[in-house]
């Protein structure tokens, strides 16, 4: 198992691309599925990076996988005891403080960042981003991870405020196909979450129908 | 032998890689809480349930206790693998292999599993891999042990199979007394002095 380490994060890291985006009526949340150990051994190529926080709450999650995973338990936990003791659905901004206020708590002892997003009555669609050290900041579009750096470019370029369902599904899958291209610890197939009013949608597309770009 | 092959409840068992010791207390502890569970819930436990309690304890413990697990078994819904790391990840995979020849047989599985495959094809894939475990890891060896667990109940195989390597002894090593001279013997007696004795009587009706 030693070999393997000499990354900075230990254990299974999701060396990853995620990205979320709003559109008109909604927001997509989307990811790569590779976790790696010491950035060169991929210990699985089908890991779940975006995770259900509530009915219409995703996070999805980068570094370390154990410190992400806990975290998102716990917020899930807490989610739901405030969802009952309010008797409402929580909003999108409730969810990204439960993720950030246990990011900033423990900063010294965990290394994960995560992406919120979600729907709720208040205030519609909503893209929140909490970084490692617990930074909450809201945006219309925001991307994270290490294959993030690569699409800076496109994404920041190619965005628009207000586009259909269809154009955000292709801008996000775009965006994290580019990515998985430039980096080597993000890979597999492309995970993409459709958060509306009416619930929430998963699309998977497999690697093989991911959009080419000068692949030769 | 190293059975390595832990009981957790009647229809889970968890194969244990890293720490030898830690994977023994990990999964003794597992197997306490989840019998105590049942008993209080009157449910039998589900395979997701060991995985959470396994994933909170070693994310407690930072990694500290080097258990890399794999727990399998069949529950009211359905049969599941999951592996936990020793930092608290955990994962849910149709095959896996953890420790020091996973790499070995990782290739067996990955390019001879199929979803749905019938049990015996299942038992000689297995035994495959963990044979190239054995020959690519100096780490890995002698007896091959499987656990079939179906919704019927539990074949626990050990060994399934035998080292095909297994050597004879080639000489006899009982060597008779006085194969090795005594040149000097020097007898000692210690002095041994009571300093203090006290009576207590016991009451033991």
């Amino acid at each position: 198992m030693d070999r393997y380490f000499d990354q900075s994060i230990k254990g299974v890291s999701t060396g990853t691309t995620i990205l979320a985006v709003k559109f008109n009526g909604g927001v997509i949340i989307g990811s790569d599925s590779r976790a790696s150990m010491g950035g060169s051994y991929v210990s699985s190529k089908t890991i779940n990076k975006l995770i259900q926080v509530h009915d219409r709450i995703f996070c999805c999650i980068a570094g370390s996988l154990a410190d992400a995973q806990a975290v998102t338990k716990m917020a899930k936990f807490q989610l739901s005891f405030h969802s009952i003791q309010m008797e409402s659905p929580p909003l999108v901004k409730a969810a990204a403080s439960v993720m950030k206020e246990l990011c900033y708590s423990n900063k010294d002892e965990l290394q994960a960042g995560f992406i919120t997003a979600g729907w709720d009555r208040k205030k519609g669609p909503q893209v929140y981003t909490v970084s490692l050290g617990g930074m909450l900041l809201s945006q219309p579009f925001t991307i994270g991870g290490s294959g993030s750096t690569y699409i800076y470019g496109y994404v920041d370029s190619k965005y628009k405020p207000d586009m259909s369902r269809e154009e955000c599904l292709q801008f996000a899958t775009n965006a994290i196909a580019l990515a998985m291209g430039r980096d080597n610890v993000s890979g597999g197939v492309v995970h993409l979450v459709v958060i509306t009013e009416d619930g929430a949608e998963h699309v998977v597309i497999p690697g093989d129908k991911l959009p080419k770009f000068h692949d030769e | 032998m190293c059975a390595k092959i832990h009981y957790i409840a009647p229809n889970i068992y968890c194969c244990g890689a890293g720490t030898a010791a830690d994977t023994e207390k990990t999964t003794e502890i597992l197997s306490s809480n989840l019998t105590i569970f049942s008993m209080n819930s009157g449910r039998n436990p589900r395979l997701i349930m060991a995985a959470n309690i396994l994933q909170d304890m070693l994310f407690r413990y930072k990694g500290q206790i080097g258990a890399h697990l794999i727990l399998g078994g069949v529950d009211c819904t359905g049969s599941h693998l999951y592996t936990v790391g020793p930092y608290g990840s955990m994962d849910k995979k149709p095959y896996l292999a953890m420790g020091s020849g996973d790499l070995a047989a990782l290739g067996i599985l990955e390019d001879r599993f199929k979803p749905n495959m019938e049990m015996e094809d299942a038992k000689t894939l297995v035994r495959d891999a963990i044979h190239a475990g054995i020959m690519s890891d100096l780490c890995s060896g002698n007896n091959i042990d499987i656990c079939v667990i179906t919704r019927e109940g539990v074949d626990y195989i050990r060994p399934y199979q035998e080292s095909e390597y297994k050597d004879k002894r080639q000489r006899k090593y009982k060597y008779k007394p006085g194969t090795t001279p005594v040149l000097k013997e020097n007898v000692v007696p210690l002095e041994i002095q009571l300093v203090e004795e006290t009576v207590q009587r016991m009451d033991t009706a």
